[in-house]
């Protein structure tokens, strides 16, 4: 992996291209969303190739999750374009953004809690992917043991133990079928046995060729899967790029490890 | 003793009626969230619908509900898509508002077409038959045709809810519509469906309302405030607890009306406070509401 500059004046895609890949994936240019007079957004642009892994991390507030939110639609821009795969969908509904390819975990889970596991996954691949029933029993079942839920299928969501409702997040999103993952504090509150798991299972559906962008405060479980890292704070991209590069800088140390500490 | 259990029949089958008028209710607002105080008017206005289609074609009352039940469906749905769906969000003020202004509009629209009279939908013989089941005791053929429907109507609900995808994403956007919308369901299009089929049921409410009893354009609000009660008492979302809530409504009718005639309406009244006061979540409350 070579460096990424962050640079002013610098192209992602000609960086993305220097660096051998081939497709954007996913691009935000100048994408910015305030809250009042909060910039929880403030012209962000970045990349992300097929296939790739890259990480976000940054202090509380610092708009990881506004992000996720005007990447899947389930906010609006107050400026700036979202593609898809060259393609514009800044403005598509959430349920368009899904179809086109975004599958999108929450930070605290949301799951369906009236449904049961299963029929949570099967709202998901039918809506979601545009599948019939019967074609999408079997890669709901499918997902579910890859994520380890498969033993509790038929019980209601509602009745999940936290690691539980954070795979049912997990799967619930990959039933989906997308070809960008997005991860929202996946690990957060699990023990260190079961954040193993978890970064286990998720290197397993980066192997299955689905792109990821996780963002998450155990900077370890984080950069033993993915290959790049980006920094925000204050609605703002203040570094980009390997993740030793990145957790070794003198600015990143101050502002995010300071806090962090 | 005889005449006890007489009132009792006559109390559950008259909370079919009332179980009907509220399943249209308790399908919107289990699903969307969304108290729509214009329901009675909807159930009146229906009932004209079906006596123009009567009085047009020379229908009896079921043909003629048959033939309203598809452009019902297609109001229902247009109705959501154009303008309820603007109303609803965070705020549950605009809803509101906007089906009391509804709920206006059509009685006065009502009054200005079809005069204030009372009408009917004549049903002819079944109006009056009735069957016997011994000992004193006889049951009216409308009336237990009105019950029959309502446990109809929320079993066919129901086997929507539980077992179609359509039913899967009604349950899964009454959860979180914001989140089924990141799964890839068209909110917009499942809540235009949910009043849609809301319509229909309406459709055979207006069918039970007009051929029971008279009704005229101003009577909508009472009809939606004893919806209101039996969905209340049954569990917000339950549809089976919206039936157990029309039959409760209607017992204390019943039997209220027994010991005084002008006692009816105030104890099914009680009834509700009392269930209010000691259920305050209803008797069949959702899981995780």
């Amino acid at each position: 992996m070579g460096s990424w500059g962050t640079g002013p004046g610098r192209n992602p895609r000609e960086t993305i291209l220097l660096d051998g890949f081939h497709t954007m994936l996913l691009e935000t240019r100048r994408l910015s969303k305030f809250f009042g007079s909060v910039k929880a957004a403030d012209g962000i642009d970045f990349g992300v190739a097929a296939g790739e892994a890259v990480g976000i991390i940054g202090p509380n507030g610092a708009g990881k999750s506004t992000l996720f939110n005007l990447i899947a639609g389930n906010l609006a821009a107050d400026s700036g374009e979202v593609l898809l795969e060259g393609k514009d969908i800044s403005h598509l509904e959430a349920h368009r953004r899904c179809a086109a390819g975004i599958g999108r975990s929450y930070q605290i889970p949301l799951p369906f809690e009236n449904l049961t596991v299963f029929e949570n996954l099967l709202v998901a691949a039918v809506h979601g992917r545009g599948r019939s029933v019967g074609g999408a029993t079997d890669v709901c079942a499918g997902i579910l043991e890859q994520t380890g839920l498969i033993r509790r299928a038929n019980v209601p969501a509602g009745s999940l133990t936290l690691l539980e409702r954070k795979r049912l997040e997990m799967a619930r999103a990959l039933a989906t079928g997308p070809k960008l993952l997005l991860l929202d504090e996946i690990a957060g509150g699990l023990t260190e046995s079961e954040c193993h798991e978890l970064v286990a299972t998720i290197r397993g559906i980066r192997a299955g060729g689905t792109t990821i962008v996780w963002i998450e405060h155990i900077v370890h479980a984080l950069v033993a899967v993915v290959d790049r890292l980006i920094v925000l704070n204050f609605g703002r991209k203040i570094a980009e790029g390997h993740p030793a590069t990145v957790m070794g800088s003198a600015e990143v140390r101050e502002i995010y490890m300071g806090l962090a500490a | 003793m005889t005449a006890w259990i007489d009132t009792l029949l006559q109390g559950v089958m008259l909370g079919g009626l009332y179980a009907l008028f509220a399943a249209g209710l308790s399908l919107m607002f289990g699903i969307m969230r969304l108290v729509n105080l214009a329901h009675g008017d909807f159930i009146v206005l229906s009932a004209f619908v079906v006596l123009v289609l009567m009085t047009a074609l020379g229908l009896d009352p079921f043909l003629a509900t048959l033939l309203a039940a598809p452009a019902l469906f297609g109001l229902g749905y247009a109705l959501q898509h154009y303008l309820l769906n603007r109303t609803i969000g965070r705020d549950v003020l605009p809803p509101l508002l906007v089906t009391f202004g509804l709920s206006i509009i059509i009685q006065n629209g009502l009054l200005e077409v079809f005069s204030a009279d009372s009408q009917r939908l004549k049903a002819g013989a079944i109006e009056t038959a009735s069957i016997s089941l011994g000992g004193g005791i006889a049951l009216g053929t409308m009336q237990l045709l009105t019950l029959a429907s309502a446990i109809g109507v929320i079993l066919v609900l129901n086997l929507i809810f539980y077992r179609t995808e359509l039913g899967r994403a009604f349950r899964a956007t009454s959860d979180d519509p914001e989140v089924a919308q990141l799964m890839g369901i068209d909110n917009r299009h499942i809540f235009s469906l949910a009043t849609a089929i809301a319509m229909v049921v309406i459709a055979v409410s207006a069918l039970y309302l007009g051929m029971r009893a008279n009704f005229d354009p101003t009577i909508g609000p009472a009809r939606l405030l004893y919806a209101f009660e039996a969905v209340i008492i049954g569990g917000l979302g339950s549809l089976w607890g919206t039936l157990a809530g029309g039959i409760i409504i209607g017992v204390a009718q019943a039997v209220g009306a027994k010991i005084d005639p002008e006692w009816q309406i105030l104890a099914g009244h009680l009834a509700f406070l009392a269930v209010l006061v000691l259920r305050p979540r209803g008797l069949f409350p959702r899981a995780g509401q």
